[in-house]
């Protein structure tokens, strides 16, 4: 197969497809398997980094856990400020010949490359869950505490489901970052995008058409996944407004009344029974009675 | 005569070197309706935050049904789950909904089945006049709603003693009366409460007993009869005759 002699630029990129598409498919594949992997993993790492950093430990009352996080804090420290201040295509000959030449541990192309992402990411994102945590104002975990819950409860069901809200646009930004930045793995031999488009540009020396068609396929994966995220954004965000399960005792009509969509639901019949019951004790003037002794109180 | 819920011994507080309480001697009986009033900065809040250490004392003991829970090794949040507590601010879970809030400290804490908790949850929002709202989250809420559902979700834990802490302050004075009136009807109920607060008509007329605090101390407590009609201190006299000329 031979570049066809007379062709122009929409030619060309149309075989290179024709005769290449599989290499960009896969080289896309692994850059996109590579940059949610690592992501996630980074994120795993942030989110156990950033709670790391916020757990109490009183000095008095617990002085071993004290001097433990202490510790434990210290080389999180320097594993951010490192992973933050060195390029990672440097990091990747480092960890990847150092690994090698060091301990004699050949990686194979998989495990460095999502090692390297990963620790990448957890750098970043352990910054950003702490600062996410910190983002949530300390009363709602008073009140978590005020319950009786351990630090671990308040963390997963109060503070973190919020700091995970608040810090979602940045994860975005770091998957984003991960798709474009898997392109200097191509340093230890990774075939991602980047690097199958290389391929294929030296078998003609079609440069310019070859990286054209990159350009496009980097941009439709990062644009996919930034739309993706506003999605799931909004989703967690729930709706705008509430449905008042009865309205004002006052204007209360029978009509407005609505049963439970699903009676096949378990909790569908002792959920209506309670909203009834309310109803009738709104009803009954409960409300009314509140509201026309609202004034006494001062 | 029927033993202490709480007995507060000796009980010292110090930030830094700032002393906020200084040997505190103090107990609640089951049943009891105590308001606490004072000055700012007298440590009211602070004896409340230490009874169910939220602050750690400095020094003395707190003791609940008899047993030391200031005793190192003891785990606070057994005794925070039976002792609840009203903030200023609400301090609603900002992820969930009304039902959420008041059913996630059963299910957690209390290790309740969903159903019960779920029930037990709506019996207490509607106590509160907020069962039509379940399904609000607490920033579509105004003050009034959202410190009634912060009640609720205190008294689903089934406490013993609930702690107020200036339940009123943060809210607009159109909606201190509904709040009053819900805490008015639990201490009908014969609910155990500690009530920091600067409502004086609600201390005279629905507590069993009125503490006035100044510097850390316990000036003077008693019946509110006895305190409002004829406090035996000048400090508590001249507090009182302030709020009085109001
Ligand atoms: N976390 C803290 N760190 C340092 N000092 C504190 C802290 N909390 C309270 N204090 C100090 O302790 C003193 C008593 O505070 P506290 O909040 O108990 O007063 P209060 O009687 O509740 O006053 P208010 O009526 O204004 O609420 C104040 O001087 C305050 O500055
Ligand atoms: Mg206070």
């Amino acid at each position: 197969m031979s570049l066809p002699p007379e062709s122009d630029f929409f030619g060309r990129i149309l075989f290179l497809l024709q005769s290449y598409g599989g290499s960009y498919l896969r080289g896309a594949w692994v850059t996109m398997v590579i940059a949610l992997i690592s992501t996630f993993i980074g994120c795993v790492i942030g989110f156990a980094a950033g709670i790391l950093q916020t757990i109490p430990a009183d000095r008095r009352r617990a002085p071993a856990r004290f001097w433990l996080l202490r510790a434990v804090r210290l080389l999180l420290d320097v594993y951010v400020e490192v992973f933050r201040g060195t390029p990672m295509m440097v990091q990747a000959m480092f960890i990847f010949y150092g690994a090698a030449s060091l301990f004699g541990i050949n990686m194979d192309m998989w495990t460095a490359a999502l090692l390297i992402v990963s620790v990448n990411t957890g750098a970043y994102m352990a910054e950003t869950v702490r600062g996410g945590i910190l983002s949530i104002d300390p009363g709602q975990t008073e009140g978590a505490k005020a319950l009786g819950m351990t630090h671990f409860q308040t963390m997963t069901s109060v503070v973190l489901p919020q700091a995970l809200r608040n810090i979602l646009p940045q994860i975005g930004n770091n998957l984003i970052i991960n798709i474009k930045d898997t392109c200097v793995l191509s340093v230890i031999g990774v075939v991602e995008l980047f690097s199958a488009a290389k391929g294929v540009a030296g078998v003609y020396y079609t440069f310019f058409e070859s990286f054209a068609i990159t350009m496009v396929i980097y941009f439709v994966l990062t644009f996919a996944c930034s739309r993706l995220l506003r999605l799931w954004e909004k989703r967690l965000d729930g709706p705008e407004n509430y449905d008042l399960v009865l309205a004002d005792g006052l204007v209360q009509g029978e009509g407005m009344y609505r049963y439970p969509k699903n009676p096949a639901q378990p909790n569908a019949d002792l959920r209506a029974r309670q909203l009834w019951d309310a109803q009738e004790g709104l009803r009954d003037g409960k409300s009314n009675g509140a509201q026309s002794e609202r004034g006494r109180g001062e | 005569m029927s033993e202490p819920i709480i007995e507060v011994r000796h009980l010292s507080k110090r930030f830094g070197r700032n002393e906020v309480l200084r040997d505190l001697d103090f107990s609640v009986l089951p049943g009891e309706v105590i308001s606490i009033i004072g000055a700012s900065g007298s440590g009211k809040s602070t004896l409340l935050r230490c009874i169910n250490l939220l602050e750690e004392p400095t020094g003395g003991s707190i003791l609940f049904h008899g047993q030391e829970v200031t005793a190192p090794g003891t785990d606070p949040c057994a005794l925070r789950a039976r002792v609840g507590m009203v903030f200023q601010g609400f301090n609603l879970f900002n992820n969930m909904t009304v039902l959420e809030n008041c059913v996630a400290g059963q299910r957690k804490v209390l290790r309740r089945s969903r159903e019960e908790a779920r029930a037990n949850a709506m019996a207490h929002l509607e106590k509160v006049g907020m069962a039509s709202y379940i399904n609000a989250k607490p920033r579509q809420l105004s003050g009034g709603q959202k410190q009634r559902v912060a009640i609720a979700r205190a008294l689903a834990m089934d406490p013993e003693v609930l702690l107020f802490d200036e339940p009123t302050s943060a809210l607009d004075p159109q909606m201190v009366g509904e709040v009053l009136e819900v805490m008015r009807q639990l201490a009908a109920e014969g609910l155990t409460m500690l009530v920091v607060t600067h409502e004086m008509a609600f201390a005279r007329d629905v507590s069993s007993r009125v503490v006035y605090m100044a510097d850390g101390v316990i000036c003077e407590q008693g019946a509110p009869a006895q305190l409002f009609g004829a406090p035996q201190n000048p400090r508590t006299r001249e507090f009182l005759s302030r709020f009085n000329s109001r």
